[in-house]
């Protein structure tokens, strides 16, 4: 027996666990497993700093997520304690004490997206308002554009952001439809969002506080049909004698 | 190899997972005579820390790396720490003898790994790295911190005994 050669023959393959841990240890890969949410499956991609991503399942996520991302995507276990933390953000619409990362968007988008993450479930707000909240009130179309760019849908709650004037607008994951179930199973009424931007309606007003809020707003809900006001705009309001809301801002 | 390193020392991020599956086969294969189950973790963990140092390192000092001696180093290093902490905190047996059997080896796979453990721990590791891994002498010296004519002495001896062993069996 030759002992030289024998040893030289012996080769194990490393389970495909090695690589990928490798790759995932290194950062150089992002994990990511398939949770439910209200519009289906979606595949939540993470890494030591945060959630990264969150996008609908089909045959090119991967790929989507390496072309965006510069990294590779590899179907793994959330770190201990993250799998409840991301379906719980998923129900809730906000992330909560799960950590994300946002370092693939620009300082501007990551303010943007802070600020949506506190807009309450089952409400919305107009891309103008979000840009007065980070500081930049002419800035609506950034703003928008931040929203198409949310690495994050469901956990940073862009279905909660709605056209300037009312209407619900578009989604980036997967269209305006997927918005209104979004919507609709937060407890805020699609129909009734557009029939208000339809009808021109921007704010209401209460008679008996001489309060305007956005329609969404939970103190606007509570405003009985008898004493409701509504207003085409926020000065039409202002010069009714009417103030703003200092839970919802509307201006 | 050398245009491996030229790879890794203009883009370490884009080459690096190309010098995962270049030595990990190699890595593996050693790791796992030199320690058993823990092969899997140290292997893992070897790449990650030699990630780490590339990414401090600048491209001149990756061009000239000897990638398999430098790997193996780092290696080394986490297989004596990990003996260290396992002598430290001995691990519970289980009374059935299946124990930390991950995988059935194949039978000559389990029979090496049997006369490899008849070695005095710097033969084993000189046998190892220099027929198992395939590093050269200079690369193995430079990995176990010993001279090239101990290790080369090592690797004779532990050949040698390896032999007798084998002879014993039969």
């Amino acid at each position: 027996m030759n002992v030289e050669q024998e040893l030289r023959a012996l080769a194990e393959t490393p389970p495909p666990t090695v690589a990928a841990g490798v790759l995932l240890g290194t950062g150089l890969a992002d994990g990511y497993r398939i949770f439910d949410s209200p519009v289906g499956a979606v595949a939540v991609a993470f890494n030591p700093a945060g959630v990264s991503a969150v996008d609908l399942v089909d045959d090119d996520l991967e790929e989507r997520f390496t072309e965006r991302f510069g990294r590779r995507l590899l179907a793994a276990r959330p770190p201990r304690g993250w799998e409840t933390k991301i379906g719980r953000a998923i129900e809730r619409g906000t992330p909560g004490d799960l950590p994300v990362d946002l370092r693939s968007v620009t300082a501007f988008q990551r303010t943007v997206l802070e600020a949506t993450a506190r807009i309450p479930r089952g409400q919305v707000r107009p891309y103008g308002w979000l840009a007065r909240m980070v500081g930049a009130p002419g800035a609506a179309r950034a703003v928008g554009s931040t929203m198409a760019r949310n690495p994050v849908p469901l956990i940073i709650p862009c279905h909660r952001v709605v056209r300037s004037d009312g209407r619900i607008g578009a989604y980036s994951l997967g269209g305006p439809g997927r918005k209104r179930v979004l919507l609709r199973h937060e407890g805020a009424d699609p129909d009734l969002l557009e029939m208000w931007a339809a009808k021109g309606v921007r704010y209401v007003g209460s008679e008996t506080t001489g309060i305007f809020c956005f329609p969404t707003c939970r103190h606007a809900r509570r405003i009985g049909d008898r004493h409701r006001v509504e207003f085409r705009t926020d000065r039409a309001a202002l010069e009714a004698g009417y103030r703003p809301c200092e839970v919802c801002r509307p201006r | 190899m050398d245009e491996l390193c030229r790879r890794l020392a203009r883009d370490v991020d884009a080459a690096f997972p190309d010098l995962v599956s270049h030595l990990e086969g190699r890595l593996y294969t050693g790791l796992r005579r030199l320690h058993g189950d823990a092969a899997e973790d140290l292997t893992q963990e070897t790449f990650i820390r030699a990630y780490r140092a590339l990414r401090t390192y600048d491209p001149e000092r990756i061009r000239s790396l000897r990638l398999d001696g430098w790997v193996w180093t780092i290696a080394l290093n986490l297989g004596r720490n990990h003996a260290r902490d396992r002598a430290r905190r001995p691990i519970p047996v289980p009374l059935d003898d299946r124990h930390g059997v991950t995988d059935p080896e194949p039978a000559d796979v389990a029979a090496w790994d049997r006369r490899l453990r008849r070695l005095p721990a710097p033969q084993r590791t000189a046998v190892v790295l220099r027929h198992v891994a395939g590093l050269s002498y200079p690369e193995i010296a430079a990995a176990t911190g010993r001279p090239e004519g101990t290790v080369k002495a090592d690797v004779h001896r532990g050949l040698a005994r390896l032999r007798r062993i084998i002879e014993e069996e039969t």
